[in-house]
């Protein structure tokens, strides 16, 4: 029988540990037990028999670890396939009478992915591949990923699952006692993610006893509209004269599973320390109860790799503000590659209070497809926002979804059926919550009626390519009322009938509404309040528009969606006092006293930097750009404030994390400077010569590196960062594009300076004009001598004094 | 954290080697001067104001702002095992695996035994850590210092208990002895989170250059040697 047929009516046991019962069967410390496929295969028979007779439906192949990073090709196509060809000889000896499947196991490579590791993730997704390939040409009846504690890996391994089989792929995670993966994701999160790629069923194993997994399963069965599985360890270990054992018995642990299974569980076995009797007991629990059948939850989610956000119970706010039109400085950025500047945006709305990042990078002058993949690597490793991805280049759209870290919203598809057999198939394989946009071959209708017929033939068509209503949110498009005042009407009345006719979820971008009128704020927040009334889900909104978080607020808090009001009255509490004048908000409780340098003759400006107040040089230089050049205040201000704690530096008078603090301070006059340069359009400051630097090839440090990249920027000097572990030729390749006379490398561990010498080596022979910095904890001024650097810097001044030197070198 | 000390006696009073255990602690006590140095300020400097000698508020603004950033971010877990260790004539200190190291063959001098461990504060403080590198550079120089001074700690406070038990059973602990320390490599890392199965057990992974990830985790050896009654 077809395992995905049986499922439907019938519970689903699973194996038992099997590195146990190996030991015990002679199999040394140390040993792969991969082999033991090849060596011992009448014991893995035996083993797997045993759990055949026991009762068990699926028996996992015993390749847990049976990947390319610790067998070379060969050896891992014979493991494999004598692993599938011994489970299978269990299946057949065994005379148990229960439906027998043979599984697939994958389990974790055991490395981190980029950026919090140094595994790319789609050599994660190669290597999946190449043990899934070689099972599933073997002949299996499922896959079944297992004891994955990190969301990433566990997407790159179901992605190398659905690209090369058609065959059920069950996903198992590995919790900690604080119910979250390792790296952070919550079982929500991995729900929303998992189902949007079509596991066939998700859930729990390892890590834990069953009782210790009894909130996890819960959160599971509560989203989740596919089978759940659970597949605990017999508690915890301890030893006991030399000998592991579990603190859970089968009786206690057969009784703890049957209670989960009542609740809703599907699938169940043992994980570490559980053996054949665990199993009977499991199996004959389960004999004894009905599967409560699985519904759908009509949840709809987002996910980034830690939380998810359900739409459709609270308003949600998607932050606008990473995205081009209308903003000089935030082109600037896109054009210049200015990543820091984006993610701040980023960040900044998440302190705002937004739920949902929207990323829009598109510039007719960049290449949009790398930009967006890009600018998502970088915020999700920065954020916990889930992001929406808003592009037409479907080219970019994929190879964003395909790098983003648990469920996306994709922004947008429409009625229009070339963009929905664009946008639907990428939606089906990889997951996401889709943005539909009423408008279809023949434009925006203006009445409410066309809009709702469009939402139908959307969800229709959505389902013949297998994805669900609940995965879909409408935007029935705000239009500007000063060009018809009956535009709004015409929205709200959309939003209305989706929501409770349709019973799908809505989203906005409300500012549109006002488009064209003076005091935009005061139409678009009425108009939110309106919306939210009629029960939009969602608004694209600037968080930063006080009126807007007052309509939101105060709506949760009239609509009963904020306990004892505490979120209104915190929020309140972040306003700023309404009756001080404007110049009441830049004085804060720190006086202004150059008291660290001892210097009187210090603006209040150059105080703030040298005292690293980051929040107060902001301000004060928002105040100076009123009457002063923006070039002036670099000049006169920031740069000699710079100096002075330098030369304090130098002196060591003060330390490096002051030194920190005020270029962190200094940043943020920059930052006030460059958006006013920006927004005037006229002078630009006059670039110093470029740096590249580079943290060298198998060194994952940068902090040191960071450290000397803001100091040189404080400077004026156009820093390439080419970030860390970075290709040797891939330093030399941005040397000779920028023609730059000063590259900094750092390294942090002696592993790696050979490394480091190498690109020393490459830059002499096709970037001699070239001079190179050398940095980093382990360095000394022999190591830099011997390794052929031209100069070994203690520190970020002695680059910045180093940098000045071979620019006025150059004449 | 008394029990603690208790299972570890457990373990230590066999002659072969053990299965590993793996703990939770509790939030070990914070060193203040610890966290300063670990964040760049000289050793003077940090014990100045770590016993008050000196104020600086804009320091201790840091201090209590990256406390507040990382509160629930850490877990706080040890994984641990003892085994007999020998040595050969080949100057080869014989621990569950076999390795070449004349610094460490001094630092188990006159030991039988040796506990074997990893601890790890998790991944959550290196995900604060590169926020703050985009945006704060100086806050994840704290975050930095911060999380180092945790994960020392935390080691420090898995040692207290070791030494405690052992010196119920009549032995010294030894100062305890990390991958990179002198001429022991950094590649033994592979071997050692291995025996742990630190990897499945307490997420730590392996870089290419046998850097840990979470960055702030800790691997060390404490040899155990017989005390002459």
């Amino acid at each position: 029988m077809n395992i995905r047929e049986y499922m439907k009516d019938n519970f689903l046991i699973l194996d038992g540990g099997m590195g146990t019962l190996l030991q015990e069967a002679g199999l040394k410390p140390g040993e792969l037990p991969e082999r033991w496929n090849v060596s011992h295969p009448e014991e893995i028979v035996r083993i797997q028999k045993s759990y055949y007779d026991a009762g068990s439906n699926v028996v996992l192949s015993n390749t847990f670890g049976a990947n390319g990073l610790k067998f070379d090709d060969d050896e891992l196509k014979q493991l494999v396939e004598a692993a599938i060809a011994n489970a299978k000889k269990a299946r057949e000896e065994s005379t148990a009478p229960q439906e027998k499947f043979v599984a697939l196991d994958i389990g974790p490579l055991g490395k981190l992915l980029k950026p919090y590791g140094d595994y790319e993730f789609e050599d994660a997704v190669s290597m999946y591949a190449k043990t899934i390939k070689i099972g599933v040409a073997a002949g299996v009846d499922l896959i079944f990923i297992e004891t994955m504690n990190d969301s990433y890996d566990t997407k790159a391994a179901l992605l190398a699952a659905k690209e090369n089989s058609d065959l059920p792929v069950f996903v198992s995670n590995a919790y900690g006692s604080d119910g979250k993966l390792m790296t952070g994701a919550s079982p929500a999160a991995m729900v929303a993610m998992l189902e949007g790629m079509h596991a066939d069923a998700v859930g729990a194993n390892c890590s834990l006893g069953p009782d210790q997994l009894v909130g996890v399963i819960e959160e599971y069965l509560s989203y989740a509209s596919v089978p759940v599985l659970l597949k605990p360890n017999a508690g915890l270990p301890r030893t006991e004269n030399g000998e592991t054992v579990y603190d859970v018995y089968p009786p206690e642990f057969s009784d703890s599973v049957g209670k989960l299974l009542e609740k809703g569980v599907r699938i169940a076995g043992g994980c570490c320390g559980t053996t054949p009797d665990y199993i009977r007991a499991v199996r004959e629990k389960a004999d004894k109860l009905t599967p409560v059948p699985v519904t759908k939850k009509e949840r709809s989610l987002v996910s980034s790799y830690t939380h998810a956000v359900e739409f459709g119970k609270e308003p949600i706010l998607i932050g606008e503000r990473i995205n081009p039109t209308g903003k000089k400085r935030f082109k600037e950025a896109l054009r210049e590659n200015d990543i820091d500047y984006i993610l701040g945006e980023g960040l900044k709305q998440g302190d705002a209070g937004v739920q949902v990042l929207d990323v829009n990078v598109g510039l007719p002058e960049i290449d949009e497809p790398a930009m967006l993949l890009n600018v998502v690597k970088e915020l999700q490793a920065v954020s916990d926002l889930p992001l929406q991805l808003d592009t037409t280049d479907m080219t970019g759209m994929e190879a964003a979804l395909r790098a983003y870290n648990g469920k996306a919203m994709v922004n947008s598809v429409n009625g229009k059926e070339e963009v929905m057999n664009a946008v639907f198939p990428l939606v089906k394989k990889y997951g996401g919550f889709v943005v539909a946009l009423t408008l279809d071959e023949d434009g925006i209708p203006e009445s409410s009626e066309k809009r709702v017929e469009i939402a139908k033939k959307i969800i229709k068509r959505a389902e013949e390519f297998g994805i669900d209503k609940k995965d879909l949110i409408f935007d029935p498009l705000a239009m500007t009322i000063s060009a018809d005042t009956k535009a709004a009407i015409a929205t709200m009345e959309s939003v209305h009938r989706i929501r409770h006719e349709l019973g799908a979820n809505t989203s906005l971008g409300v500012s549109n509404v006002s488009f064209g009128l003076p005091r935009r704020n005061i139409i678009t927040s009425a108009f939110f309040a309106l919306c939210l009334q009629d029960g939009l889900s969602a608004a694209i909104m600037n968080p930063y528009s006080e009126e807007m978080m007052n309509v939101y607020f105060a709506f949760k808090a009239l609509h009963d969606m904020d306990e004892n009001c505490m979120e209104y009255i915190t929020y309140t509490d972040s306003l700023p006092e309404k009756s001080l004048p404007l110049e009441g908000k830049v004085i804060d409780e720190v006086a202004i006293k150059p008291e660290r340098s001892g210097e009187v003759s210090q603006s209040p400006l150059q105080t703030a930097i040298v005292r690293g107040l980051k929040e107060k040089t902001g301000n004060l230089t928002k105040e100076l750009l009123r009457d002063e050049k923006p070039l002036d205040i670099v000049q006169k201000e920031v740069i000699p404030a710079l100096n002075i704690v330098g030369e304090q530096f130098e002196a060591k008078k003060v330390y490096l994390p002051q030194l920190l603090m005020a270029a962190d301070a200094a940043k943020a006059a920059f930052e006030e400077i460059k958006n006013a340069m920006a927004s005037s359009g006229g002078e630009k400051a006059p670039a110093r010569c470029p740096v590249v630097i580079a943290t060298v090839h198998g060194d994952i440090h940068d902090i040191g590196k960071n450290i000397v990249k803001l100091i040189l920027e404080n400077y004026g000097f156009a820093v390439s960062d080419l970030g860390k572990d970075v290709p040797e030729q891939t330093i030399v390749d941005e040397v000779i594009r920028l023609h730059a006379p000063l590259v900094g490398l750092s390294a942090l561990m002696t592993t790696t300076v050979p490394a480091m010498e190498e690109t020393i080596k490459l830059l002499r022979e096709q970037a001699p004009w070239a001079k190179v910095c050398v940095g980093g904890a382990v360095l000394t001024q022999e190591y830099a001598d011997r390794i052929g650097a031209d100069k070994y810097a203690r520190d970020a001044m002695e680059t910045v004094r180093y940098a000045e030197e071979i620019e006025a070198g150059l004449g | 954290m008394g029990n603690l000390s208790d299972l570890i006696f457990e373990d230590l009073t066999g002659e072969e080697k053990t299965v590993p255990r793996y703990l939770e602690y509790e939030e070990p006590v914070f060193s203040l001067e610890e966290a300063l140095r670990y964040s760049g300020f000289p050793m003077d400097k940090a014990k100045a104001v770590a016993c008050g000698e000196t104020e600086d508020p804009d320091a201790m603004q840091r201090i209590e702002k990256v406390k507040e950033l990382s509160k629930g971010q850490f877990i706080y877990k040890v994984g641990y095992m003892t085994s007999p260790i020998t040595f050969d004539e080949d100057g080869f200190v014989v621990l569950p695996f076999k390795q070449h190291s004349e610094a460490l063959k001094i630092n188990l001098s006159g030991c039988k035994k040796a506990v074997f461990f990893a601890a790890t504060i998790g991944s959550g403080i290196d995900r604060l850590i590169r926020r703050y590198e985009r945006t704060e550079l100086d806050t994840a120089l704290f975050l930095q210092g911060f999380g180092a001074e945790r994960a020392e700690s935390l080691a420090n406070a898995f040692n207290a208990d070791v030494k405690e038990a052992a010196k119920k059973l009549g032995f010294m602990a030894h100062p305890r002895f990390s991958p990179g320390f002198g001429d022991l490599p950094l590649s033994v890392q592979v071997e050692f989170l291995g025996m742990l199965d630190a990897t499945r057990r307490m997420g730590i992974t392996l870089g290419e250059s046998y850097l840990m990830a979470p960055s702030k985790s800790v691997t060390a050896i404490i040899g155990l040697e017989q005390e002459i009654k």
